[in-house]
């Protein structure tokens, strides 16, 4: 309930507008207040934000808070990394509010910042492991050797927590190259024209670093659920 | 249409980017070849995993910090 309390320390509500519409992703947060806004007013909260509108500004926070950390998680792989992008990155779009368009989507707006904020930090931390690059031609070792049927579902066969324990650990493993694109497109759910933005490198780049993913981590997934169980 | 060229073109299938010629190709070729349908299936389980999952826990205190952070931000930014 920051807002309200920023409210009755003087701090302008245009103020807290714009940090509304810094934080427009997605997902509710569960330990506050149920949003009563539905997702598709996000327009309408952000321009209500932007005008002064405390109320909103508080729903904005709570909606997308929960998703943006996600998102810098999935890059960075770290906590303290994924905390600092996530702050940095509502305050950048706090401050730049003004430039934000609105006739796009505030949420790909928003996206756009924090995945830059992570690969900053992903790439200082790992400065030869994050590139521009476009893919090298010829890298053919996501072509499979070998196809082996995973038996019924694994989904039946593992319970929730260790299906996420292996989803977990199997991106992990993934090269950041490939995992900021993946989890951009297939996570996030960003066009491969957004991914190739937030990223900075072309289309092809993107599509070429995807299909590599998709194909390494079901090849990793491969090792636990084929139906023999070697590994 | 091979093999190779299915696994080259698995995402795009997948994504429906493709235009209806190809897709005819390699639905052809799936009919005749086991390892490529299974192939196929697999990564489409892949792609949707990790859509539906939620593997990052949003702790409270990460939350706290967040929205403590904002606000004292937010007053020097008016000072």
């Amino acid at each position: 309930m920051y807002c309200a309390t920023l409210a009755t320390r003087g701090i302008e509500p245009g103020l807290l507008a714009n940090l509304a519409e810094t934080l427009t992703l997605s997902t509710p947060n569960p330990h506050r207040l149920p949003s009563r806004v539905a997702r598709e007013d996000e327009h309408l909260l952000v321009t209500a934000a932007k005008s002064g509108d405390v109320s909103a500004f508080e729903e904005l926070v709570n909606r997308y808070e929960r998703k943006i950390f996600r998102l810098t998680m999935n890059i960075t792989r770290n906590r303290e990394d994924a905390e600092d992008a996530m702050q940095d990155a509502f305050m950048k779009a706090y401050s730049h509010l003004d430039k934000f368009q609105e006739d796009s989507r505030f949420y790909t707006w928003l996206v756009r910042i924090a995945a830059n904020e992570a690969l900053m930090r992903l790439r200082k931390r790992r400065p030869n492991q994050v590139s521009l690059d476009e893919p090298i031609e010829g890298e053919d070792d996501f072509i499979p050797q070998q196809i082996q049927d995973w038996g019924p579902s694994p989904e039946q066969r593992y319970a929730q927590t260790e299906m996420r324990d292996i989803l977990r650990s199997v991106i992990d493993e993934l090269a950041p190259d490939f995992r900021v694109v993946f989890v951009l497109r297939d996570v996030e759910g960003l066009s491969t024209e957004e991914t190739a933005e937030a990223v900075g490198i072309s289309e092809a780049a993107v599509k070429s670093r995807l299909l590599r993913a998709r194909l390494k981590l079901r090849q990793k997934l491969g090792r636990h659920f084929r139906q023999d169980g070697t590994q | 249409m091979n093999c190779n060229d299915v696994i080259l073109r698995v995402s795009s299938y997948i994504d429906g980017e493709l235009e209806g010629t190809l897709v005819q190709e390699i639905e052809l070729h799936l009919k005749e070849c086991h390892d490529c349908t299974i192939l196929v299936q697999q990564t489409k389980l892949t792609v949707r995993w990790y859509y539906d999952s939620d593997l990052v826990d949003f702790p409270a205190d990460v939350s706290a910090r967040l929205h403590e952070t904002l606000r004292r931000k937010i007053r020097e930014a008016r000072k």
